[in-house]
């Protein structure tokens, strides 16, 4: 068979995913940005164009900056938290012991529960009055009264990162757990006849075996929390005074409860642009280590 | 022989009629409702299996959604073409609901007769610009609720007429070491928040908006704002109420650890039921307090209604639902969950038994109900002041500059 006919037949096979494909990605983007350049609203008339006013507006709020400032901070420090629990949790779970499988059956029962549950076990855990976290904490003699964690501006954005931390780091510990296994295991015997400490060990013989996979892992869950939104609408809806307010959250007031599809647009495409700028960072860096690890 | 022909038309007469009714039957419409407070899922169907009962011809299909979700869903629906016929709402969205064209305007359905008989204060549930956009259901005002045992044992004979009293009740309480922090209300950054300010915006004979621009920073609405922050400054008021809604406002109470209560009708029933509430039988409760020399008493309009939106195709189907459900027959049965709204069933026996005392409080609630403003800006406004109201309560900004940007940012 020909080269030629080989291409058509591959682009037949694909012809049905790509036009799903082009339904329900390419022509909702497209549409997306015809609205923002509108002043549309969520019903009744189409709007008029407006050119990039929406954008203009948008960047210069207060408002803007203050969520776009909170939602960097809450990815940043959940997944850097993730992370490195995520991987001292693999270490363990990699070691022999007795309950090994149960304990990794348990940890990824976060991962796996709908974030909606999640987060109101949270908004349980965390309650004023009643919530276990004050209760243990005034037991142990840690803090001398009940305290209103997600009602201060102080705690309630450590507060929902706790949360996510506890939903997020199982999946960063499957994917590190997976490439454990990898390392093959006379590579570790023999550093250990060299006399290599645990330290030195994770760092020189480990470690470049996990690059790759945490990447994958950081990646994804950046993207993930930079677009978080379910956990904190049920568990404070972006306040106390809007100290836990993210881009997302900004996104559905702007289209939603406001009813203006045109600025939500533009809103939606400032925020798609900056994680696929993360994005794009992310595989160039993973692209540099990949190529320096082999 | 005769007879068994006879017999056999009769019954070939008999299907044909049934196939008839058939092919006529089963207009479906759908129906949006709230999952809480007030008249309860399990409620509403049963309201709705009694209207299929007298209407087998009209099959209504029940959504449920919980209060915060109501409004997002309504638009989104009818953004998208439409799907519901018959949709609850809330007070604060006709404005914005009519100028949008969500909902049909349905003055000409409503009969002299039945204008008249309804409460005049519910009657503004579901108007906007002199036209009727559905039918008032749920009938409903922020009620002051006290724990008679606390006040008894700090020695005080009558509840609260002012809201100064309030705090110097709350203080002697407080003093007597009864309870720590004696008042509960639903601050948290969301419209509970806004019921309660809207109640106190009332007392102080403010107002939200005058000629179509903000009027709240000034006069009654600054004074209602401070005396939040005087409230929750002094510890008379429980601290974590910035993060309360309703349900924790009532838990609260039903554990006996609020003497003082903000909230609507559905925790008087509710707090007297001793499978759920620590306090069954303590129970008080009497029209929001009002202020010296300005009001007796304060109320905020929390009423719902049901309408019909414009994507509907069986609007006459709809509006006989509607009917139903908002009939006196229909609201009476179920008037332990939410007062009526006819003015003559509050002289029913059937309806007051048991609950004398909540009569009693709404009989003067329901008469001096406060609207939140009608605007169709009316969500950017409330997360404007919802911003204010955490922002002052939190001490980052004062009261008046809080209300100031609240202002600005109100989108009037």
């Amino acid at each position: 068979m020909s080269g030629t006919s080989m291409t058509t037949r591959a682009w037949l096979l694909m012809l049905p995913l790509l036009v799903v494909m082009i339904a329900v990605i390419g022509w909702p983007l497209v549409d997306t940005v015809g609205l923002s350049f509108t002043d549309a609203k969520l019903v009744g008339t189409g709007g008029n164009f407006v050119g990039i006013d929406n954008y203009a507006k948008m960047l210069a709020n207060s408002n803007f900056q203050r969520t776009l400032i909170t939602t960097a901070w809450f990815a940043i420090v959940s997944v850097a938290a993730e992370m490195v629990l995520g991987v001292l949790a693999a270490l363990l779970l990699n070691q022999n012991f007795k309950g090994r499988g149960v304990l990794r059956a348990l940890m990824i029962l976060p991962w796996a529960l709908p974030t909606v549950v999640n987060a109101t076990l949270w908004r349980l855990i965390y309650n004023p009055e009643y919530g276990a976290l004050n209760a243990a904490l005034t037991q142990l003699g840690l803090v001398d009264a009940y305290r209103s964690w997600l009602g201060e501006p102080g705690t309630a954005l450590t507060a929902l990162i706790v949360a996510d931390c506890w939903k997020n780091f199982p999946l960063v510990a499957l994917i590190a757990l997976a490439a454990l296994q990898a390392v093959p295991r006379d590579i570790t015997a023999a550093s250990l006849v060299d006399g290599a400490g645990p330290f030195k060990r994770f760092r020189f013989v480990i470690l470049p075996y996990l690059v790759g996979p945490l990447m994958v892992a950081l990646v994804l869950r950046t993207i993930e929390a930079f677009k978080v939104f379910d956990i904190i609408w049920v568990m404070t809806r972006g306040g106390p005074a809007n100290s836990t307010r993210t881009l997302s959250i900004l996104v559905y007031q702007e289209a939603f409860s406001f009813q203006r599809a045109g600025s939500g647009a533009s809103l939606a495409l400032i925020v798609t642009l900056l994680v696929t700028l993360l994005a794009a960072a992310y595989a160039a860096l993973v692209r540099k280590t990949a190529g320096s690890a082999t | 022989m005769l007879k068994s022909l006879n017999k056999t038309l009769l019954g070939a007469a008999l299907i044909g009629v049934s196939f008839a009714s058939d092919a006529f039957a089963e207009t479906t419409i759908n129906a949006l409702f709230m999952a809480q407070a007030a008249y309860s899922e399990a409620d509403v169907r049963a309201m709705t299996d009694a209207f299929s009962k007298a209407n087998p011809d009209i099959k209504v299909n029940l959504e449920f959604v919980p209060y915060e979700g109501l409004h997002d869903k309504t638009v989104l629906a009818q953004g998208s073409g439409g799907g519901y016929d018959v949709v609850l709402f809330d007070v604060i969205w006709p404005a914005e609901y009519a100028t949008n064209k969500v909902l049909v305007d349905v003055s000409s359905r409503i009969s002299d007769d039945t204008k008249k008989s309804v409460l005049p204060g519910a009657w503004t549930t579901v108007q906007y610009d002199g036209k009727y956009y559905g039918m008032p259901w749920i009938l409903d005002t922020k009620y002051l609720f006290y724990n008679k045992e606390i006040l008894d044992k700090a020695g005080i004979k009558m509840p609260p007429k002012t809201w100064d009293e309030l705090n110097e009740q709350a203080k002697i309480i407080k003093d007597k070491g009864l309870l720590a922090t004696p008042i509960a209300w639903s601050w948290s950054q969301a419209e509970a928040a806004i019921c309660d300010y809207a109640t106190l915006v009332s007392a102080y004979k403010g107002d939200f908006i005058k000629d179509g621009k903000p009027d709240f920073q000034t006069g009654g609405g600054l004074d209602a704002l401070k005396y939040m922050v005087t409230s929750y400054k002094s510890g008379l008021t429980n601290p974590n109420s910035k993060e309360f809604l309703e349900e924790d406002v009532r838990k609260v109470f039903e554990n006996g650890d609020a003497a003082f209560a903000l909230n609507w009708t559905y925790m008087y029933n509710m707090a007297n039921d001793p499978k759920d509430s620590k306090v069954a039988g303590k129970v008080g409760v009497v029209p929001a307090p009002g202020v010296a020399g300005k009001s007796e008493a304060s109320a905020v309009n929390g009423s719902m209604g049901l309408g019909i939106t414009s994507a509907s195709k069986h609007p006459d189907e709809a509006w006989k639902y509607i009917s139903f459900m908002t009939s006196q027959a229909t609201q009476n049965q179920y008037a332990k969950l939410s007062l009526p709204i006819w003015a003559s069933s509050y002289s029913d026996p059937a309806v007051t038994k048991g609950q004398e005392e909540l009569i009693a409080a709404a009989k003067v609630g329901l008469a001096a109900m406060y609207p939140r403003p009608t605007t169709p800006k009316y969500q950017e406004l409330s997360t404007a002041l919802q911003q204010a109201i955490q922002e002052s309560l939190l001490g980052q900004s004062s009261p008046e500059d809080a209300l100031k940007s609240a202002a600005d940012n109100s989108g009037l």
